[in-house]
């Protein structure tokens, strides 16, 4: 029976290894590649950092979108109707990107104060608006009309 | 009219379930058989007026009843017949309704095909099935009703969201759901079997061929929704991490790991505890799927106008059934196991099936953490983040290479002990081979394949190698007798050996496909006027012209490209800008030429305006343009596998009883005697 006990106190043991090693593991990982969400507020008052990849979420400004005469290169304005954040992209806009409607871009505070996006994602539904977004509105709201109060 | 017959059926079906939920389930308990026998025949009625529910609604959006407010919301006039009949379950209230039906013809089947199940086992089986279906129906007719009525009866609907009008909504969610929900059986097996309190070889035998039809199903649908998403520009290619199609991809690993433990259980008897275990596991992930996908609480590309309100329902449902279930497993899985487990040795096929489930239980931690962590973050108040594919995708590779370095041994090994020596003997020149073919892979084609790529030549033809030496050694040998530990002769290609060997065949050409493509694709986006060309990979895409094509409902801007190889042309390709009339909402469809070892691929972005005025046709776009090299393998790998499944599940051996039951021996004597009497 011994040896049968001892067994399980290997087999016990090299599970935890696993398990602590796989924890450990995926931890480091996860804490890699977390993309933080910000709004225009949050990055235009210095809140994300710049050298790491995170989600701008926010409405695209009216009358805001300019194109490069020669390459696929789109710049636009990201608003959470408080604060306002020029992102430059390279490449195909989604089908629902539109003036006025939300998005959310994937990319870099660039030195120069502007957002170089690597995707911009706009969502399947024109009716629907990703919850950050959403968010992201909503908090600026509630600090524009404390501002209000205050001033 | 339809209105009122649909909320009716509706209520029928949720009172029947509830019959079906709970006599049968107390009559097992009390040893009553007339309230057991109830069980089918409320199986069966609940499912048919699911059914009728489901019918009438599939009828208000062929006749266009505006007066009931879903049809209004999701169809209009001039939406044709076909994407008015998948429109059904187009949006959050009948892709609900879809689940019921799905969950019913399930249910229906297991009551038609469990006469030769112990009527106390079917009973609770048939129960446990019941409760999930009133939970469903319930969340259907008091959160979700798609018989709501909309009055005065609009003239025209609103209009099927333009993503949704394509052959992927008539195929994918019909086929996930039957494999989603198809897990609600093992499901109900296991909680029945721990109610019983033993696990009888006889019914984990029972519930495999379940189990595997309910893979094979959610494997093609999963395979069909990659495909969608791989052909709709803007939904991040054929796999994207994303957290609805991670929430699909959980309960398929659980389901795989839980395949393969079944067959440890069945032949062994081993891993009780873990199978069952598995077969609750693979339905809560469907649970959590349905939640994260319903709810929206996710971000994510494929979600759609969701209810976080209707979210919680479902989450409460899941704590409910997944937690009972748990506790119950906890309360009476020690006493499952134990003196009845057989030992094995550290070379085996149980401990290569084992590895098989832990490697595929990791896997889908490592998914499940990814996609929860921001739902725990946000909860928590510790920011809104979302996890790249960056944390995924290494991860998984990580996990996936043992087990594919490991597969070709298990249908080799032998029960209990095998001895490694012989193991080798048998695939060395696999071995050898898949090395030097990932070598002349990396050789010939350097420039364009990536190591990735050679990987995936040495993965694929590993595993394509091993499906062989399985299969001849199962043809030549007499060793199976021996492996299989059964002393009646047995025979030696049976459907479940046939089958795995066609689902790890696709397993071959999958793995093979995904690094091929992954590592070796080009993806270009390029502003490309009428007239201008451009060459990727020695191949010339010409962009003829623009014209316009009307279809029933859009009208659309219709580009030509051809694409030429030196003087040969070896395709032409449409692809089209789309404006559809309901909601005014732009669409692009892209055009593919399919072929077996590469896919070319152009989209059209937009048109891009210049300051200068241009005529009209010369106008330069915004244009995608891919070069896959053996897309279509992932896919048609996950074809195989499905297959495979199916294959396996029409195996005489999960049907025969053994002749231990002696119901069924008694009636085999009975007939035999009638049979002499007969004769004489």
């Amino acid at each position: 029976m011994r040896t049968q006990r001892q067994r399980r106190l290997w087999m016990a043991g090299a599970i935890l290894l696993g398990v602590g090693t796989a924890t450990a593991l995926v931890l480091t990982a996860l804490r890699d590649n977390l993309e933080h969400f910000y709004s225009p507020s949050d990055v235009v008052e210095g809140r994300a950092p710049a050298d790491r990849t995170m989600r701008l979420g926010g409405l695209v400004l009216e009358e805001s979108m300019t194109r490069a005469p020669q390459s696929l290169e789109v710049g636009f304005v990201v608003t959470d109707r408080f604060k306002e954040l020029p992102v430059r992209y390279t490449g195909i806009l989604p089908d629902l990107f539109r003036e006025g409607q939300s998005v959310v871009a994937t990319g870099k505070l660039g030195g120069d104060g502007v957002f170089v996006a690597n995707q911009v994602l706009a969502k399947h539904d024109e009716t629907y608006m990703p919850a950050e977004v959403a968010d992201a509105i909503e908090r600026a709201k509630t600090k524009k009309a404390q501002e209000a109060k205050s001033l | 009219m339809i209105a009122e017959l649909g909320q009716v059926a509706l209520i029928l079906a949720l009172l029947l379930a509830v019959v079906q939920a709970t006599l049968p389930l107390l009559g097992s308990l009390k040893g009553r058989d007339d309230w057991m026998a109830l069980a089918r025949p409320a199986a069966l009625a609940q499912t048919g007026f699911v059914v009728i529910a489901f019918a009438l609604l599939a009828v208000a959006f062929l006749v266009q009843d505006f007066s009931l407010a879903y049809v209004a919301q999701h169809s209009n006039l001039r939406l044709p017949p076909h994407y008015r009949l998948s429109a059904v379950w187009g949006a959050h209230e009948g892709s609900l309704l879809l689940w019921v039906l799905v969950l019913g013809t399930w249910t229906s089947a297991v009551a038609l095909a469990s006469r030769r199940l112990p009527l106390p086992f079917m009973a609770r089986v048939l129960s446990v099935l019941g409760i999930i279906s009133v939970g469903f129906i319930a969340f259907t007719l008091f959160t979700s009703n798609p018989f709501l009525r909309h009055l005065p009866p609009l003239l025209d609907g609103n209009d099927l969201n333009p993503l949704l009008q394509d052959f992927g909504l008539i195929v994918h969610p019909p086929m996930l759901y039957m494999g989603y929900v198809g897990f609600a059986v093992p499901f109900a097996f296991a909680v029945a079997a721990l109610i019983e309190g033993r696990v009888d070889s006889e019914w984990v035998r029972w519930s495999r061929p379940w189990t595997l039809v309910a893979w094979a199903f959610l494997t093609i649908g999963i395979a069909l929704g990659s495909w969608w998403a791989y052909y709709e520009l803007g939904w991040g290619g054929w796999w994207f991490w994303d957290p609805v199609e991670n929430a699909s991809f959980m309960p398929w690993l659980i389901g795989t790991a839980l395949i393969h433990s079944q067959a440890v259980t069945d032949k062994r008897g081993s891993f009780r505890a873990w199978t069952l275990l598995l077969a609750i596991f693979a339905f809560s992930l469907s649970l959590l799927g349905t939640f994260l996908v319903r709810s929206g609480v996710l971000t994510s590309v494929h979600a759609f106008a969701s209810d976080p309100s209707r979210g919680l329902y479902i989450l409460i449902f899941l704590a409910l059934v997944s937690g009972s279930a748990l506790t119950l497993y906890a309360v009476r899985a020690p006493r499952l196991s134990g003196d009845l487990e057989s030992p094995f040795g550290i070379v085996s096929r149980e401990s290569l099936l084992l590895s098989n489930n832990l490697l595929l239980a990791a896997a889908c931690a490592l998914v499940l953490i990814g996609t929860l962590f921001p739902l725990l973050a946000d909860a928590f108040g510790w920011g809104k983040f979302s996890v790249g594919p960056a944390y995924f995708g290494p991860y998984f590779f990580g996990l996936m290479v043992p087990l594919v370095m490991l597969l070709p041994f298990g249908p080799l090994s032998r029960w209990q002990q095998s001895d490694p020596a012989a193991l080798w003997r048998l695939l060395r020149w696999s071995a050898f081979a898949a090395i030097a073919g990932g070598a002349v892979a990396w050789i010939a084609w350097r420039d364009s394949l990536g190591w990735k790529g050679a990987l995936g030549v040495v993965g694929g033809t590993w595993l394509a190698l091993g499906v062989v030496a399985a299969w001849r050694a199962r043809a030549t040998s007499p060793r199976d007798v021996v492996a299989t530990g059964s002393v009646a002769p047995v025979r030696r290609l049976n459907a479940g050996f046939v089958g795995m060997l066609v689902a790890h065949a696709g397993m071959a050409m999958f793995v093979a496909g995904v690094l091929l493509t992954e590592s070796s694709s080009i993806e270009k986006d390029v502003r490309l006027a009428p007239g201008e060309s451009i060459t990727v990979r020695g191949l010339e895409f010409r962009f003829v012209s623009v014209g316009s094509a009307n279809g029933p409902n859009y009208q659309a801007d219709r580009g030509q490209f051809e694409v030429w190889r030196n003087d040969r042309q070896l395709a032409v390709l449409h692809p089209e800008k789309r404006l559809y009339s309901g909601g005014s909402q732009i669409m692009t469809e892209a055009a593919i030429d399919a072929g077996f070892t590469r896919d070319l691929y152009v989209a059209l972005g937009e048109p891009l305006r210049e300051a200068e005025a241009s005529a009209p046709g010369t106008q330069a776009w915004a244009v995608r343009i891919y070069h896959k090299p053996f897309m279509r393998w992932v896919w048609l790998g996950a074809v195989l596998m499905m297959f495979g499944g199916l294959v396996a599940a029409t195996d005489r051996r999960y049907r025969r009883a053994r002749a231990a039951v002696p119901v069924d021996a008694g009636r085999a004597r009975a007939a035999a005697s009638s049979l002499l009497g007969a004769a004489a």
